[in-house]
């Protein structure tokens, strides 16, 4: 008969016995609720990759090619010629520790491997084994040891708890960037069938239709023409979206996440009004209708792939350059990985001129793409839009700086810029120091990851940052989380409502739409989502009543 | 000197050990790097867990409303809801408490005639438990009720469009 457990025997450290098992020796605990569920082969076959089968995780069997290890070791023997990067990154860490605790899945979860020093173990002990003389003789003793199944697996489980935020390498001493590690990691999980589901779907979407969420360029118009309607109802003011518009000045491109779904969908009206205040002349493209790129999640070369529709409809148009909308990864890929995939000269596109201020956006003179950040700052600083910050008096704001803009680009002080000059004053409170800027913490869903069998995991990944938000929200009475990011405004929402469910997501051009002050508009009694605005209409009727 | 009291003066000793025996059920690593950490925004986990124990210290000495105490409860199990596979796992912790007190008190307690007093607390940390079961699920069902309400949420301006509420679908 089996005793019943008393409950320190169910806390499984309290009895815990040293020595502690190595970390090779401790393989992943495949629980529901941490892992993005394998591709289905339909996506694989959309996009041709190879070994497309249904697989299950706790299967015991993968279904993996029979010569899978010659092609991940070919692969990983590839990549080490081509990236320099990466020979220089197995070969240089001292395993000082600088890094170990200062990733948030590490933080969340508390499993030492999402430690990314052993996160970078986990491929380095292969490199050693099959590349290194010193691995190839003394096998473990010298951190090396053979390409086996469950390694493979121990692959897949954290790979994919790795979000590419770069926050660890911002503490490396030797700057060793974890994230650029996991991607060619995918790469080669990608080599041999193992994908996650998730990022798959919307990567085929994206290929075949022409964005993640699988909308048509009828829809893609047809939402955003519902949304200048949106516009025109709350404010009065008729917005003229146009699309696939031959001679256009700028292309406009934003991720599906702002054409369909709330709340980006208020931040694109704000885009809208932004536009027609300005008189910019600008075309959406049905083409070039997915700014994000889960392309990029999988290998550089599915990011090639979707990315390059982006320029080449910049130059079926004739625009002179691109304006890019609120979002985090796109910019990324945008901006230090576009030209690199183009592969030539970007000739076609000029340097990047505010056509409003004449400002001269020198850091795009390569890729020829702004954020719309920048773009609103610097018409804000030449004092070219007329503002009310009163209109979102409703709001109390913190910010998160997503890590790609943040830390990938160093855009930390336009979007405050932005909105100081939206908001009444007061109304913006920072989080802590260690957890903003370059400090930032991922908001735990980036990367492909944000599938939702995998919700628990995403939960713990996100504690950090929602641990900074719930004390501005307490401390301060905070109501709002502003952020530039499209995936944020997907998955932030969720995990407020774990962590903080008082708080609320919103863009940042989502509040300067409210606070335009336009010539010939009709009395604002709402904001763009249709909430009463503080001090305005009925509720300043009601106010200079029950002051009377 | 009553139950209470003692408890009361030996607060932090109690509620220390709590939280360090909660801290050694994570992998040897983590358990050292949550003692050590001590900013709360570098630590959330061991922030959580410090804040919850505490809090959770005081529903058993103060009289509280049951909201509070579901809140106390909220804050540490909202974390071992994510982390631990079973509903045992996730909530041993709060047991663990009876003997933390017996080994803490030893003395006072065999000096002083405070047994009633112990059975007594001893009654109240099993109801603590059993309200732990109820925040357990709760904890459970949010998550279900987020991966539904995600999925909507992703054609949540294409359902404003066609005049629809989340609700409907
Ligand atoms: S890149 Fe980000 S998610 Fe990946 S190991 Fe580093 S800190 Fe963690
Ligand atoms: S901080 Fe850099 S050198 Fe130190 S362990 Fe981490 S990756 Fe290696």
């Amino acid at each position: 008969m089996a005793k019943v457990p008393k409950p320190s025997e169910l806390l499984p450290g309290i009895s815990y016995q040293p020595p502690a098992k190595g970390w090779m020796d401790v393989k992943p605990d495949f629980r529901p609720g941490t892992y993005c569920n394998p591709a289905a082969p339909k996506w694989m076959e959309w996009i041709g990759y190879p070994y497309p089968q249904a697989r299950s995780i706790p299967d015991n069997e993968w279904g993996l090619p029979d010569n899978w290890q010659e092609i991940v070791l070919q692969g990983m023997e590839d990549r080490l010629d081509r990236f320099r990067s990466l020979k220089l990154f197995f070969d240089i860490c001292v395993r000082c520790g600088a890094c170990a605790d200062k990733c948030h899945f590490f933080l969340g979860t508390g499993d030492p491997k999402n430690m990314p020093v052993l996160r970078a173990e986990l491929l380095r002990s292969v490199y050693r084994r099959y590349f290194k003389k010193i691995g190839r003789v003394l096998g473990e003793i010298a951190g090396a040891r053979d390409l086996s199944e469950d390694v493979i697996k121990e692959w897949f489980f954290y790979l994919y708890q790795c979000t590419i935020c770069r926050r660890c390498s911002l503490f490396c001493p030797y700057g060793i960037d974890m994230a650029e590690m996991t991607l060619l990691g995918r790469e080669l999980l990608a080599s041999v069938g193992l994908n996650i589901d998730w990022a798959m779907a919307s990567v085929a979407q994206c290929y075949d239709k022409g964005s993640h969420i699988g909308a048509t360029p009828q829809a893609f118009k047809d939402m955003i023409d519902f949304l200048a309607e949106e516009n025109e109802r709350i404010t009065g003011i008729t917005t003229t979206p146009s699309y696939n518009r031959k001679g256009a000045e700028v292309l406009f491109v934003t991720p599906s996440g702002d054409y369909f779904a709330d709340p980006g969908s208020f931040t694109l009206m704000g885009y809208l009004l932004l536009f027609e205040y300005i008189g910019l002349d600008y075309t959406f493209s049905t083409y070039a209708a997915e700014g994000g790129n889960f392309g990029w999640f999988i290998s550089h070369e599915m990011g090639k792939r979707l990315n390059s529709k982006i320029y080449a409809e910049a130059k079926r148009l004739g625009v002179k350059w691109i304006l890019g909308g609120e979002c985090g990864h796109m910019w990324r890929v945008c901006n230090q990985y576009m030209p690199t995939y183009w592969g030539e000269p970007v000739n076609f596109l000029e340097e990047p001129v505010s056509p409003i201020t004449g400002t001269r956006f020198e850091n795009a003179k390569i890729h020829k793409m702004v954020h719309i950040s920048e773009f609103t700052a610097d018409l804000i600083k030449n004092g070219k839009l007329n503002l009310d910050p009163q209109r979102n008096a409703h709001i109390k704001l913190t910010f998160h700086d997503s890590c790609n803009t943040a830390r990938g680009m160093g855009i930390f002080e336009e979007p405050r810029y932005i909105i100081n000059n939206v908001l009444p004053e007061g109304h913006f409170v920072e989080m802590p120091p260690n957890t903003i800027r370059e400090k930032t913490f991922c908001c735990g869903s980036s990367s492909g990851i944000n599938a939702s069998e995998n919700m628990e995991l995403r939960m713990q990944g996100g504690l950090p940052r929602a641990n900074a938000v719930r004390w501005v929200y307490e401390q301060y009475g905070v109501n709002h989380l502003g952020c530039i990011c499209a995936l944020d405004r997907a998955t932030l929402p969720t995990l407020l409502e774990y962590w903080v469910p008082e708080m609320q997501v919103t863009g940042i051009t989502e509040m300067v739409g409210n606070a335009l002050i336009f010539p010939d508009e009709i009395e604002r009694t709402t904001d763009l989502r249709d909430r009463d605005l503080e001090g305005f209409g009925e509720a300043a009727e009601e106010d200079a009543e029950e002051g009377e | 000197m009553k139950l209470a009291d003692l408890l009361t003066q030996k607060k932090s000793q109690i509620v220390a050990r709590w939280i360090n025996l909660l801290y050694d059920s994570y992998p040897p690593e983590t358990a050292i790097f949550l003692k050590k950490e001590k900013d709360k925004f570098d630590n959330p986990i061991g922030y959580g867990i410090s804040r919850g124990l505490n809090g959770l210290f005081e529903t058993l000495v103060q009289e509280m409303e049951r909201e509070q105490i579901l809140a106390a409860l909220d804050e540490v199990i909202r974390i071992r809801a994510l982390q631990d596979c079973s509903p045992s796992q996730a909530l041993a912790f709060i047991f663990l408490l009876k003997n933390i007190v017996r080994e803490e008190l030893a003395e006072e307690l065999e000096q002083q005639n405070l047994m009633e007093e112990l059975q007594e607390l001893d009654a109240r940390i099993d109801g603590l438990s059993l309200l732990g079961f109820d925040v357990y699920t709760r904890r459970r069902e949010k998550l279900q009720d987020m991966r539904i309400n995600e999925v909507k949420n992703r054609v949540s301006g294409f359902l404003r469009k066609s005049g629809m509420s989340m609700n409907d679908i």
